[in-house]
Parts: C-alpha cells; structure tokens; sequence
C-alpha cells in the first residue's frame, strides 16, 4: 500500500518537473531576448536609394535614447549568420543569392523608446520592416503566463488526488491501530503526540517518492539536454537550460512538496480517529 | 475533588440522559455509582472525562472548572484522572511492563523515572512475576490488575473505574476490589461504577444511586438497594 503512495507522490512531482523545466526554460528565452533587447533592427528593401537611407539615419538620431546606429550589408549578415550556426554553417554555402537584405542595428537605451522609433522608421520609404522584440517578449511572457496557470491547475488537482491516496494509505495503517490510539487518548496523550509518528510515516513516503522523481526527473532532462540543445540552438536560437542549475532547485522543491503531501495526507486521515 | 452543579446532559438525538445532578466526591472518598443499564452512570463518566460535553450546570474538578475546555486542554484533564474499563483495554502486542510503561512515555515521562516507577506499581497490584507476560498469557483478573497498574502509574488523585469486575468471577472480583481499596488507602479518591450488589452490600462505602439520569439516593456506608 505504501508504494500507492510513493508512486503516486512521484508521478505528481514528475508533472511537476516538466512543467517547472518549460517555465524555467521560457524564462530562460526571455531573459535572453531581453539582452538583445536595446536593440532594433530595421530591414531595408534592396532598392532603396541614399536619399532615403540617410533619411532613415537621420530619423533615427533625431529620436531621443538612441545610442548609435549600425549599418550591416547582406554579406556581413550573412557571415554572422555562418558564424551562429557553427558547424551546420555549410548549409549555407549552396545559396545562389544571399537573401538577407541590408539592415541598420540601432541600440536604444530602452525598449520602451525603442516603441517610438519603431513608429517613425517603419513608415519610412525603403524600409521593409522593423523587427522589434518587445513584440516577442510580450508573447513569450503571454506564453509563459499560460504554461505556469496550466500547469499550476494540473499540480493543484494532481497534490489533491495523492493527498487523497496517502490518506487512505495511512487510514489503514490508524485504523488497525485504532485501539492503540484510543487508549493513549484515554492515559491523556495530547492529538500531536498520537500524530507524531504517522506524520512521519506519510513525510517518509513523501521523501522518498519525491527522491524518486528528482532521479527521473533529472537523468531524462540530462538525456534530452545532452541530444537536443544544440538543434534546439538552431531552431528556435536559443539554449536549453543546463540540468545542473536546475537539480537544486528542482530537488529543494520537490522535497517539501513530496513531504508536505505526506503530512497533509496523515493529518487528514488521523483526524476521524481523533476525536475521543 | 468532583463536584457537579446542576448538571443535565441532553445528546444531540434529544436523549436526556442526566438531569440536574447536583454531588460532591472529596479527596480520599470511595464511591460506588449504581444504577441500572441506561441509568446514566456511563455518561456520568463520560463527562468528567471530557468525552462528552455538558448541556447545563457547572462541573469541577480539584477546585478547576472544567465545564468548558478547549479540545487541546482535554489530554491535561485526563492525565489527572486514572481510567479502569471492564473490558482492560491494554495493548496485545505489549509485554505487562510495556503496557504500564506507555501510559509513562505519554505524558513525557523519563525513562530513569520509568523504570523506577513501573516495577513499583506491578508490585502493588502483585504482577510482579508477570512482568514480561502478554496480556493474552494472563487470567481475566491479571489483566485487570495491569489495567489498574496502569491507570495510578502517573499518581492522578482520581480512579475511575467503570464497572472493573464486570467481566469477572466473584472471587476474582475481590481480589481486584482488595486492589482499589488499597489505592484508595494510599490517598486515591476512587469513583466507581458497578452493577455488582455483593461487592456494595459488603463493602459499605458511600453509594450513589442514579435512576432514569437523576440521583435517587446517596449515602455513606450504604447498600446497593433493594429497589433495583
């Protein structure tokens, strides 16, 4: 009975490092993306004439917290494009024409000027868009905030049902000894001394289920992180966050939660056999 | 010691099961509580040990009033009473000296004191020599004894025993009555409650006599009565 328990205990906790590994990882993007965050890139259209360049240019300086303004043509961008993708770069040589266009990359002090002067480029003639990231920080915090109510909602439930399980777990073990209790209630032991020993029966299967998860937990992250990080980089340009930072925190968490099931579970099922 | 005042119990199915009880047991007495099945001497009992709450009037014990306490109060109440049921009650899994031993480590007792303190009152209710039995290797009387051993163990001014020879054969009852009166020589005042009439009629103690929840009678060195 008592492996109900710690299996229950552990499936719950492995829910629950899956949901804390896509929250901390999503963090991780938009910690990111906020230090590239000071800058605003602004694509411009092939043909654009001098005229309307030094008109972007001009624009630019004349907006307030701008730091400075760098023109990249497509070839440098293309080089630095070589460089992120390391040793996948020679996917890159079979283009005929390069694609990227011309940019300026203007450092502004502030993503919130940089919203003004997204305004006054993006109209401008010649220039093809303004890649702006508080658009995807937004997201990804809207993103974020999704994932965490969702997965707090799946825990809340899943915290509930096993408290439900180790509950029923240790009823069985106060009811057999439910004579026991109702003398020691009678020679004037005090609720908490009678709940002493179960509390730390239920914290026991709590801890042990919660080492079980942190083991699982943290070897199929390893696994995951050791194959994917690098076609992850690729895909989505940023990096999955390492196991190591995440063990202590996921194995802190994990232990009082395991334990505080296991508690809540036997308080809950000594309170009937308690009132004498 | 006891006293009650005007004290009715009525339970939530709207049973009245004492009415208006008004008595006073001193320290040092010896009572027998007699009374039919139904009498309500079981919920007398009840409610000095906070089993049961009380309805009305007013309930003390050792000048405390204990009409109202709050829950995590009741274990302290109760370690000033010692409880004898007629069913012994004691622990099958625990040797004599265990069982006597537990009430000690309850009440967070050390275990210097307990080992001083357990083989003493074996001694007094004559088990010495059974010390490391199990209840289920002793006679009826014998585990008696150990339920009486362990109900003095903690010294409480008060036993309460609830009909203690209920379960057994006259000649065991008295030895087991030998036993109370001893504690009660030693300063121990002794409420009992019983249905046994030789045992009053021969002991001539303070007697009183519920019928239907109301006291009918109480006297010293009286007899169980002959109307019931």
């Amino acid at each position: 009975m008592g492996l109900a328990s710690v299996t229950s205990i552990s499936a719950v906790l492995m829910i629950l490092g899956i949901v804390l590994v896509l929250i901390l990882s999503i963090n991780n993007v938009v910690n990111d993306t906020k230090l590239k965050f000071d800058e605003v890139e602004v694509f411009l259209e092939d043909d654009i004439t001098d005229f309307q360049m030094t008109t972007v240019e001009e624009t630019a300086k004349s907006i307030p917290g701008v730091i400075s303004i760098i023109y990249r043509s497509k070839e440098q961008a293309l080089e630095l494009m070589k460089q992120d993708w390391g040793e996948d770069a020679y996917l890159l040589e079979d283009l005929e024409t390069n694609p990227l266009p011309n940019s300026y990359i203007i450092k502004v002090q502030d993503l919130e000027l940089a919203e003004n002067l997204v305004n006054s480029i993006k109209t401008l003639d010649g220039v093809e868009e303004v890649k702006y990231y508080k658009d995807i920080i937004d997201r990804l915090l809207t993103f974020a905030n999704y994932i965490r109510i969702g997965g707090m909602i799946i825990i809340a439930v899943l915290v509930f049902v096993s408290i439900f399980i180790i509950s029923n777990t240790i009823k069985l073990t106060v009811s057999s000894r439910k004579r026991e209790i109702n003398i020691m209630k009678y020679v004037g032991a005090t609720n908490s001394y009678i709940r002493g020993p179960f509390i730390i029966e239920g914290v026991l299967f709590g801890l042990f289920g919660a080492v079980i998860s942190i083991f699982i937990v943290y070897y199929a992250y390893s696994y995951l992180y050791a194959n994917m990080n690098e076609s992850f980089y690729n895909m989505f340009t940023f990096y999955l966050i390492s196991p190591e930072s995440i063990l202590s925190d996921i194995a802190i968490i994990f232990l009082t939660i395991g334990a505080g099931i296991g508690a809540m579970g036997s308080i809950l099922s000594l309170k009937k056999f308690l009132n004498v | 010691m006891i006293r009650f005042v005007n004290v009715s119990k009525e339970y939530k199915n709207g049973v009245i099961a004492l009415y208006d009880i008004n008595m006073e047991i001193n320290k040092g007495e010896f009572v027998f509580l007699v009374g039919s099945s139904g009498a309500g001497k079981s919920t007398l009992i009840k409610l000095l040990l906070k089993e049961e709450g009380i309805t009305r009037g007013k309930l003390y014990l050792n000048g405390t009033d204990i009409t109202r306490v709050p829950n995590r109060r009741i274990p302290f109440i109760r370690r000033k009473l010692g409880v004898v049921f007629q069913d012994f009650r004691l622990l099958p899994n625990k040797t004599v000296y265990e069982n006597v031993a537990f009430a000690m480590e309850i009440i967070g007792a050390s275990p210097r004191e307990i080992r001083r303190r357990v083989p003493a009152v074996l001694g007094m209710v004559d088990l010495s020599r059974k010390a490391s039995s199990y209840p289920d290797q002793l006679s009826g009387g014998e585990q008696q004894r150990v339920s009486i051993a362990r109900s003095i163990v903690n010294n409480p001014p008060v036993l309460i025993a609830d009909e203690p020879t209920g379960n057994l054969d006259p000649e065991t009852a008295n030895e087991i009555m030998k036993v109370l009166v001893e504690i009660n020589n030693r300063g121990t005042t002794v409420l009992m409650a019983t249905h046994a009439k030789e045992i009053v009629d021969s002991m001539r103690k303070r007697v009183i006599a519920l019928e239907n929840g109301r006291i009918v009678r109480d006297e010293e060195k009286g007899g169980y009565g002959i109307e019931i």
